[in-house]
């Protein structure tokens, strides 16, 4: 097997002084699909933050490509391959799509790739970042993070909120980023059957540690496997 | 055609000035000024968010470095000018390593003491700077080895307007590049740019010095213009008057900017003319209306009585 091209070693963190992760070790492999999946508070998103460098990491160790990158600030984690698209999106209001996009253009990023990917973004290209519906501005954060060009692209509740025909859209999507062999998508949802299907690899959260970790195939099997670790079903 | 109409304006808004001040061409050029510093402000306030009272300190470098620049080496305008950004840039990059760490009061009250330090330094340096009597003799070369300055003003008018346009033309440019809009990202959510790569410290801190050598043009200006550099340039009220004007114009859109400077110091000039004691109360008025009907500043209004003719007619329909 490839070497990881991120690790997590004994990772404490959380929010000020305040401990959410505890002992967490997690090795993400080039090309993987990773699901990430717990109850609301489990650690997710303090796991996503802190490969980010968001919150505080208390001890442990976070590797890139075998560099520990726990010291450097996210705009630095972020120029070496890391990108996040948050749970909130963060859309800047007062800019239009296409200057959102253009704030975080790098390198041979090309507006078009985006609207390739997004092609209704295109269409709304001139209209202001709060003027758009839900599953638009989660198109635009997601594609805003691609113009960073990430070779990890770190997914938070990208779902969550919006309707079933948009979820299927952009589960296409995720499809079509993860397609490419050097990309790796860590995709964080509640929503536990359209994770397990997308992924190759689950992992299962509850109170800041990894209960549970191996192929999604497992999951998606035995059910049963996912209430006993962290009490929720494929319907949430 | 549309993209036109702007700039077109603010050029007549220019050349009106000139005609409307005929025997007063140093006031219609103090108006132009006032606009370079508070376009200024406008890059680092209403652009990157960055709070700060002390723009005054980049203005008073930029006028004393072009006024000693004037007296001791070369009296060319153009190379003045140079001299004042130079100043302005050098004063905001010093101040800025440290200030740009700092943020809300705390950064408010950082700003205002370093143009306090500012003027106590010009202050104090009495044999350089001219102390409390301020810097004198200075004189000008021709601009482009041409146009003398004259007593009128008309030169100094046009050659202060046409730096103006070409620090304004500078501007629209910088903030529709992508390092502009991510100041506006980082106005909004410094996290978010964090994590899209942005140096957020490096982006504000250059932000500022961009925004001190522009402050430092307009000193510059000043110092070339009147010929004289006092030390009323670090003035606290300089730098609290700029901010009156960005609020009432609208930040982060410098067409705000200008429009917000020309009213304040036309209503400013016309009331203190009118009632040379209780005129603080027009300006005072002025604004208190202005932050309660037009938050988002005086660019706002076509736009607000637009809202509300519509919204009469679909009232009464």
């Amino acid at each position: 097997m490839a070497d990881p091209v991120i690790e997590m070693k004994n990772v404490t963190a959380g929010y000020g002084p305040t401990h959410i992760l505890r002992g967490i070790d997690l090795a993400i492999y080039p090309g993987e699909r990773l699901a990430m999946i717990g109850r609301n508070g489990a650690g997710k998103t303090t796991l996503l933050g802190t490969l980010m460098g968001l919150t505080r990491l208390h001890d442990g160790q976070v590797q890139l490509r075998g560099k520990d990158i726990g010291d450097l600030q996210p705009f630095r984690r972020n120029g070496l391959g890391l990108g996040l698209v948050p749970q909130t999106r963060d859309i800047f209001p007062s800019l239009t799509v296409e200057e959102n996009l253009q704030s975080a253009m790098r390198g041979d990023a090309t507006l078009d790739e985006a609207y390739a990917l997004f092609p209704r973004l295109k269409e709304r290209r001139r209209n202001g970042g709060m003027q758009l519906s839900g599953g638009e501005q989660q198109m635009l954060a997601i594609a805003r993070t691609l113009m960073t060009q990430p070779d990890v692209i770190l997914l938070d509740e990208p779902l969550e909120g919006l309707a079933p025909v948009i979820c299927e859209q952009l589960m296409e999507v995720f499809e079509n980023l993860a397609s490419d062999s050097k990309r790796s998508v860590v995709l964080v949802e509640q929503h536990a059957e359209a994770a397990l299907a997308f992924a190759t690899r689950a992992v299962l959260m509850a109170n800041g540690t990894i209960v549970h970790d191996g192929p999604a195939q497992d999951l998606r099997d035995d059910p049963t496997l996912l209430h006993r670790h962290v009490g929720v079903g494929l319907d949430v | 055609m549309r993209n036109l109409i702007a700039p077109l304006a603010l050029i007549l808004l220019g050349v009106a000035l000139f005609f409307l001040f005929p025997y007063n061409l140093a006031f219609a050029t103090r108006i132009v000024i006032m606009v370079i510093l508070v376009l200024s402000l406008d890059l680092v306030l209403g652009y990157a968010g960055i709070p700060t009272l002390g723009q005054g300190a980049m203005y008073g470098a930029g006028a004393y470095a072009a006024g000693l620049f004037a007296i001791h080496i070369w009296a060319d305008p153009f190379a003045g000018l140079i001299a004042g950004a130079l100043a302005g840039a050098i004063l905001a990059l010093i101040s800025g390593f440290v200030l740009m760490r700092a943020s809300g009061l705390t950064l408010i009250m950082l700003t205002i003491a370093v143009a306090s330090i500012c003027h106590e330094i010009a202050n104090r340096a009495r044999g350089v700077t001219g102390g409390a009597d301020g810097l004198r003799g200075i004189r000008m070369d021709p601009v482009f080895g041409i146009f003398e300055f004259d007593f009128i003003g008309v030169t100094g008018y046009w050659y202060t307007f046409g730096v103006a346009a070409l620090v304004f033309a500078f501007l629209v440019i910088l903030v529709r590049s992508p390092f502009g809009l991510g100041l506006r990202g980082i106005h909004e959510s410094p996290d978010r740019m964090m994590a899209i790569g942005a140096p957020v410290y490096w982006r504000r801190l250059a932000a500022y010095v961009v925004g001190g050598a522009i402050a430092g043009i307009a000193g510059a200006l000043t110092a070339q213009i009147s010929q004289l550099v006092s030390l009323e340039t670090f003035a606290f009220a300089l730098s609290a008057e700029a901010m009156i004007m960005l609020i009432l114009g609208g930040m982060g859109r410098l067409y705000g900017a200008a429009i917000g400077t020309v009213v304040f110091m036309w209503v400013h000039h016309t009331a203190a003319a009118n009632d040379p004691f209780n005129w603080l109360f027009v300006i005072g008025a002025m604004v208190l209306a202005v932050v309660f009907f037009l938050p988002s500043g005086l660019i706002s209004l076509p736009a607000a009585v637009t809202r509300l003719i519509k919204g009469g007619r679909n009232g009464g329909a």
